[in-house]
């Protein structure tokens, strides 16, 4: 009951916070019809065998979740600039319950988001099973997770006025080289690093709605490995913000 | 031991720039439950750090403090402590009475929101949005989100600094109210006429020290006191001090200082033994100078006795 109140005005907090919603739900939407409306005929976007609409669909609904769930880092700086965090813990509210107050709200926004540009891949034509769109969008919030450690991360270690710019430029350097604005080339450098980034794996859940059957033991590894050290990594900012000497 | 606040032999050192700074040093104080205590005292005197140990954000390096017979950190989770800090912001984009009803939902017994609103004279600013607020109107909200836990404890870091003269009897008038109803509160100022009015006793603390602790009426004699300072380079200091309302005599070169209990029957007495006392000044001490004089007093007592 107690979370439930609170996170819904987190919720509510966040949804009237336009450059957010901007950033999380227009952009990417308005990126997608730009970029993808241009190509809606292409059938086999650079020889991935995934068509225009259905990649720059999943792409951007990775670079717009990225951005979610990375706007609780945002959010956490914000609010140790503001000195709201010293109030909070003289509440009840226990650290845990905070930050699983800011994950949550992150992963909701990642899910409208989500939703907003599934509903405009279909618009230009992406068509699949229903247990593919699920399979999908349940690899997408999967592969959020390293980067909803990496907000907290962030959130702790940084001020709030660099606060954007870092995780701004995080989320740009992860979207270039994981293939959210054009598919990585198979061959090269460009795709051995590409492969070892979660972000590539977000994008790469586009295959699932071509007929593939999900993301390889590789996948698995660079998106589990990336949870591990990010999570420690929050762990440690967390600790560090939060000694109390 | 099991009702009141005891803090016991606090200490805690900052390090800054390669200087050590002692903040708070091997503080003992304890408070009854239902108790209004002042923690008065100068800018640096120590206030803030030992109310940050109080509420346990800050760990002492050595002491401990004990809230109805808990740590801060369970008596928090139980909800038993209100606080409103010397600084902090209100969360943004939510208005004031979806802040308040926020914060109310972390707490197992709070006040109505509507209550803590009207009592805080804050009703006509429910339904704005808190990056609208002037200063003033922001510390009336944060004292609403310190009532609303509808604590046992109330601690309140300098509370009336950003208030005009208006807001700070309002905000006064409805401690007092809060008070009544058994409420234990801790307040820390440097104004000592708040400490009078509001508290039933003050603690006085400078240089990290209890340097003096008693009934408000005391505290106030004890420090509010006026200095008479005068040219007059021959005068011995004993015979200045046995002056009629004189409390202490000092000579700067050719200045004396005479901290005076009663000022009135000190200048007549100094003028009568001293005609020709030049450039004479009387003024009421500050507080800072009234703490430093009984601070000093302490530590070249405490030098003697080593």
């Amino acid at each position: 009951m107690t979370r439930l109140v609170f996170a819904r005005y987190e919720l509510l907090r966040l949804l009237r916070n336009r450059r957010f919603v901007v950033f999380s739900l227009a952009f990417p939407l308005v990126l997608f019809y730009a970029i993808a409306g241009a190509n809606r005929h292409v059938r086999d976007l650079q020889h991935t065998g995934i068509s225009a609409p259905l990649y720059f669909m999943v792409g951007l609904a990775a670079f717009g979740t990225m951005n979610a769930v990375l706007g609780a880092g945002a959010r956490i700086a914000a609010e140790r600039a503001l000195g709201w965090n010293r109030q909070l813990r003289l509440t009840p509210l226990s650290a845990r319950a905070y930050l699983g107050a800011k994950v949550v709200t992150g992963y909701l926004m990642a899910l409208v988001a989500m939703a907003v540009l599934f509903v405009a891949g279909a618009s230009l034509g992406v068509s699949m099973a229903a247990a593919r769109w699920l399979q999908m969008a349940g690899m997408l919030l999967i592969g959020l997770l390293p980067f909803v450690a990496l907000g907290i991360f962030v959130g702790h270690l940084v001020s709030s006025d660099s606060v954007g710019p870092a995780i701004g430029g995080t989320t740009a350097i992860f979207a270039l080289l994981g293939g959210v604005w054009f598919p990585i080339s198979r061959h090269g450098v460009l795709h051995l690093i590409a492969q070892a980034l979660p972000s590539y794996w977000l994008v790469q859940a586009a295959h699932v709605g071509a007929g593939a059957r999900g993301w390889t033991a590789t996948g698995w590894l660079v998106v589990a490995a990336w949870t591990v050290a990010l999570a420690v990594a929050a762990r440690w900012a967390y600790r560090r913000d939060t000694r109390r000497d | 031991m099991k009702t009141g606040i005891h803090l016991h032999g606090l200490c805690k050192t900052f390090h800054a720039g390669g200087q050590r700074i002692e903040a708070v040093r091997d503080l003992d104080l304890s408070i009854g439950r239902g108790e209004t205590v002042a923690l008065l005292g100068p800018n640096g005197a120590g206030k803030s750090t030992t109310i940050d140990m109080l509420l346990g954000l800050l760990a002492p390096d050595l002491g401990s403090v004990s809230i109805f017979g808990r740590s801060p950190a369970q008596a928090i989770a139980e909800g038993a402590v209100g606080a409103m800090l010397q600084t902090g912001g209100l969360l943004r984009d939510l208005t004031v009475r979806e802040l308040v009803t926020m914060l109310a939902s972390l707490y197992p017994r709070p006040l109505p929101v509507d209550d803590v609103l009207a009592l805080t004279g804050t009703t006509h600013l429910a339904t704005q949005r808190t990056q609208k607020l002037s200063g003033g109107e922001t510390q009336r909200v944060r004292f609403a989100l310190a009532l609303v836990a509808n604590p046992q404890l109330l601690v309140l870091d300098e509370p009336t600094v950003a208030m005009d003269v208006e807001a700070r009897h309002d905000f006064w008038t409805t401690m007092r109210s809060f008070a009544a109803g058994g409420k234990t509160i801790l307040f820390a100022t440097h104004y000592l006429e708040e400490a009078e009015a509001y508290a039933d006793r003050a603690v006085l603390m400078a240089r990290g020290r209890v340097v003096a602790d008693g009934p408000t009426t005391e505290i106030k004699a004890m420090v509010g006191t006026r200095t008479i300072e005068a040219t007059l380079p021959h005068a011995p200091v004993d015979s200045l001090e046995r002056l009629q309302g004189v409390a202490r005599a000092e000579r700067r070169g050719a200045r004396i200082v005479l901290a005076c209990a009663d000022s009135d029957a000190a200048i007549r007495a100094l003028l009568a033994a001293f005609p020709d006392a030049r450039d004479i000044e009387i003024r009421g001490a500050g507080l800072e100078e009234a703490f430093l004089q009984l601070t000093q007093d302490r530590d070249s007592r405490q030098e003697a006795a080593a």
